[in-house]
């Protein structure tokens, strides 16, 4: 037990550490990619990595291995924008993407125009998941804000998903009640029906399906998808409401960080390559809505059809949905302030 | 009611008139093993009863798992950076503390519990606001190429910083309880500084030494909450084990996390038994350190802030 | 610990090494402690008083403080009880297993948070091993203010079993017996003798408890359910606050966080200064 037994042993732990940092530069020939996604996309890009790795590899002869990292979306956006060197973003939402653009000018401007369908290469939208048999009848929208009805859905202000949860009901109750006040009202009443509010969208599906708790769960169109047929087709189904949000995730390159790394060749094709049939017809596996038309015709008995609205006609863009609704003292803040 | 294992404390058991009925004595352990059964023995076999849920080959086959032992191993790093730093700044401070009268000193000892005292998830956040990108020294770091959060250096810091006080707190009761004058014979006997440090100071306070690096081991191992503001989350690289956890139990593979939840666990018992034979240890040979043998109150119990030993305080009262 | 030796303060700087031990450790705990958390300080600093306040007395934000130092304190009282039912079983009787459960005492500490929190929620969720049952009888555990009381109270449970132990351990047994002989019966013996001795002790562990489940992230963010007003607690606060990229928010929270806790050290270091004062230096 010598001091000099001590030392070198720490020695020995820093020079680790360090080889562990230096292993992460680029040898010739090899490359690595960071994609930094948000929640349920895990399965997806882990197949979708191997498909383009081999694509690239036959293409370049670069053997390229992609990392990822997954979490909330504005959590996985804050991380960028804390210095996390994320090649490209892939998130749940544009809000987020944006974020790091004006909180960190990682972005380019004109993010948003570099890549075809607003920069979103595959959608989705907001179904309920609910339990087998539908004992609650639940239909529609409405009827999740009724008495006795307990509804799972995460924190739109920690998770992507959930925002686009609050927002296609809120957009429901506006065409169905008329106006602003009667859809605060109607969101009201259904937020008081949420028993539990996870932060992330993959917390909430465990909350419903594993811990049982709930009537209905607000989920992505592919998490409730995904959950039915590999979780519980005994246990759960799923509802398709009459109208619904088309949801966006926009994926972007990260410039600052790929002309640093020397990645922006192989970012920009990864991400293209999620345009393509190959990209769009894994997406469509996954239970994502493919945006190629044959891809999508192909699998059209996978996807209910139901009218989609968007955000940018019904809202008017991200920006001004986030200060409204989402930012502190905003509505939704007050939905959960006691008083009159 | 005597155990088959050896009484190790020296008071008998029974207690003519100062013991309680049976009947008492017979509820009161009833009512602490059954809350003890509700707190802590349930929580642990629900670990592995979850984690064997699918059976021993499922357990295994998550186990395996290539971002699995990426966190296991980052976790290992991690641990073999800090545990010896740690150590090394236990020992002085312990040093300086236990063994000389300064200003101040008061305020040392009080200061030295503050990374125990404060959220992980602020000591997490501190380093984000010194080295993220949008931090003091995010730009420079930046310009110099160094990442530091999101990377192994801020996991390494961030548990640097909650396990700092660990081997210092249990080193200087024990070093306070023996008093210098062993250290000052040799001295006076012409050892040099390093010398009466490792043939006599070492010696005695080998156990409880290892005592603190055992608890540093363990709290280095399982911290999350700071780990988790300062990782980034990225598979197989800035996973530690128990943000594997937490990422395989949002998957929804249950088997996965309590898997890996299952080799944490493990690790605390591994660290429990340690601890308990180290403690087996110092009351068993009282006498070989020559002067002042710790009692259990002076080797700290395994709480952040032990109590100081009596000595020590009424000495300082004076 | 009477036989300690008592070190002379005249001769005390002939040992080597203080400038030297001193120097590296107040150097390391700069860099790794103090420093970054004055960081946090100043950081806060760059808020005006108005926003600082109107940020940490906003009404999510105090309904935060609500639970988690109500919660705090009802965990801690819980464990005051119980883990001084348990000290005393472990101290005074003799069963099997005894040694085992006296070493598992430390599960809460040596058991990473977070594994602690799943397995605390798999267990209390209304269709876990011990929700199932509660469940009918109308309690919910998981996702209530319940069950961030239960987390914070397997969190907090070492602290009062280690510190009360101790003192047990060196109670004198020659005390409760004159007190028995002076015809004391054995509950006043408990009141008027074993409590004033042991009550310091029981209080030092409370405050320990208390504090380390102020803090307390890893566990609760898996049982608590995170609903806003209800079963959000500070630290998550401070998270949620950073992933809406509100860094001056997350800064002021975390800076009443550090008041609060800094506070409590002084208590439990005044707390623990007390107690040693009116434990007797115990002799053989």
């Amino acid at each position: 037990m010598s001091a000099a037994r001590w030392l070198s042993i720490a020695g020995v732990a820093c020079s680790l550490a360090f080889g562990a940092g230096a292993a992460a530069a680029q040898p010739k020939g090899e490359l690595t990619l960071l994609n930094v996604s948000y929640d349920p996309t895990r399965e997806f890009y882990q197949e979708f990595n191997a498909a383009f790795g081999k694509y690239w590899k036959e293409k370049t002869g670069v053997t390229v291995t992609i990392r990822q990292s997954h979490g909330g979306s504005g959590k996985q956006a804050r991380a960028v924008i804390d210095g996390l060197e994320a090649d490209v973003v892939t998130l749940a939402l544009a809000y987020d993407v944006d974020a790091i653009r004006v909180r960190a000018g990682l972005l380019a401007t004109d993010w948003q125009k570099r890549l075809p369908d607003n920069s979103a290469p595959y959608t989705s939208t907001i179904v309920f998941l609910v339990r087998k048999g539908n004992p609650k009848g639940i239909k529609d929208w409405e009827d999740l804000a009724k008495p006795g009805i307990a509804v799972i859905t995460p924190n739109p202000k920690t998770s992507g998903g959930a925002r686009w949860n609050y927002l296609a009901a809120w957009a429901f109750a506006r065409h169905k009640y008329g106006d602003d006040d009667q859809a605060k009202d109607f969101v009201t009443r259904l937020f008081k029906n949420v028993p539990v509010l996870d932060s992330g969208a993959r917390g909430s599906l465990t909350t419903f399906m594993q811990r049982e708790i709930g009537d209905a769960l607000l989920a992505w169109e592919n998490e409730a998808l995904l959950a039915l047929n590999e979780l519980g087709k005994d246990k759960v189904e799923i509802v398709t409401p009459s109208e619904s949000i088309l949801a966006e995730p926009s994926v972007a390159v990260v410039d600052k960080v790929v002309d640093k790394r020397g990645t922006r060749e192989v970012a920009t094709a990864y991400l293209e390559y999620l345009y393509s049939p190959t990209g769009q017809e894994i997406a469509a596996k996954h239970y994502y809505r493919p945006r190629l038309k044959e891809v999508a015709d192909k699998h059209a008995d996978r996807f209910q059809k139901v009218r989609l609205f968007t955000i940018d006609e019904e809202f008017g863009g991200w920006e001004k949905v986030q200060k409204e609704h989402f930012d502190d003292g905003g509505i939704f803040d007050k939905i959960y302030q006691p008083g009159p | 009611m005597t155990s088959a294992s050896i009484s190790t404390l020296p008071r008998p058991p029974a207690q003519r008139a100062t013991a309680e009925p049976a009947l008492v004595r017979w509820l009161l352990t009833a009512v602490a093993i059954g809350f003890l059964a509700l707190f802590l023995f349930l929580p642990l076999a629900a670990v592995f009863g979850q984690a064997l849920e699918r059976g021993l080959g499922a357990y295994v086959a998550a186990l395996r798992d290539h971002d699995a032992w990426a966190a296991i191993r980052l976790t290992l790093i991690t641990a073999a950076i800090v545990v010896p730093l740690n150590l090394v700044f236990g020992l002085a401070m312990a040093w300086a503390v236990a063994k000389f009268e300064f200003r101040g000193k008061s305020v040392l000892i009080t200061l030295i519990d503050l990374p125990f005292a404060v959220s992980p998830v602020v000591s997490g956040l501190i380093y984000v606001l010194l080295f993220g990108l949008q931090g003091w020294f995010g730009p420079w770091l930046k310009a110099h190429d160094i990442q530091i959060i999101f990377a192994v250096p801020g996991i390494v810091l961030a548990t640097l910083f909650v396990t700092c006080p660990l081997v210092a707190r249990e080193l200087i009761p024990l070093m306070q309880a023996q008093g210098t004058e062993e250290e000052e014979a040799a001295v006076v006997l012409g050892a040099r500084g390093w010398q009466t440090f490792f043939r006599v100071t070492l010696p005695n306070i080998k156990w409880g030494l290892l005592y603190g690096v055992i608890l540093c081991n363990a709290r280095a191992m399982g911290e999350f909450g700071a780990v988790s503001v300062v990782s980034g989350h990225i598979r197989g690289l800035t996973n530690t084990m128990t943000l594997h956890v937490e990422i395989l139990y949002n998957e929804y593979n249950f088997v996965g996390a309590f898997a890996v939840a299952s080799l944490l666990t493990l690790l605390a018992l591994l660290t429990l038994g340690a601890k308990s034979l180290v403690e087996w240890q110092t009351r068993r040979r009282p006498a070989e350190s020559g002067s002042a043998a710790p009692d259990a109150a002076a080797m700290g119990p395994l709480t952040p802030v032990p109590l100081q030993p009596v000595s020590e305080k009424t000495r300082n009262e004076h | 610990m009477s036989q300690a030796a008592r070190p002379d303060r005249r001769k005390r700087r002939i040992l080597p090494g203080f400038g030297l031990s001193l120097g590296f450790a107040l150097l390391y705990f700069s860099l790794i402690v103090l420093i970054p958390l004055g960081g946090l300080v100043v950081k806060s600093a760059g808020m005006t008083w108005a926003q600082f306040w109107s940020t940490v007395t906003a009404p999510r934000v105090l309904a935060s403080y609500r639970l988690s130092f109500g919660a705090s304190l009802i965990g801690a009282a819980i464990n005051v009880v119980f883990g001084f039912v348990v000290a005393w079983v472990l101290v005074r009787y003799r069963f099997p297993l005894r040694r085992f459960i006296d070493a598992l005492v430390d599960l809460p500490f040596a058991l990473p948070t977070a594994v602690a929190g799943i397995s605390l929620t798999s267990m209390y969720a209304g269709n876990g091993w011990i929700g199932r049952f509660l469940e009918p009888l109308g309690i919910q555990v998981a996702f209530t203010p319940l069950g961030v009381i239960v987390a914070l109270t397997f969190i907090g449970l070492p602290f009062v079993v280690r510190t009360v132990q101790p003192v047990l351990e060196d109670l004198d047994a020659e005390i409760e017996e004159s007190a028995a002989s002076l015809g004391a019966n054995r509950r006043q013996a408990f009141v008027r003798v074993i409590l004033p001795e042991v009550w310091p002790a029981l209080a030092t562990g409370f405050a320990l408890a208390f504090a380390r489940s102020l803090g307390e992230y890893g566990s609760i963010v898996f049982i608590a359910g995170n609903m806003p007003m209800r079963t959000e607690i500070t630290p998550l606060l401070i998270v949620i606050k950073l992933e809406q990229y509100d860094y001056a928010g997350a800064t002021a929270l975390a800076v009443v966080m550090l008041a609060a806790s800094f506070i409590l050290l002084l208590l439990i270091n005044g707390l623990q200064r007390w107690a040693s004062r009116r434990r007797p230096v115990c002799g053989d």
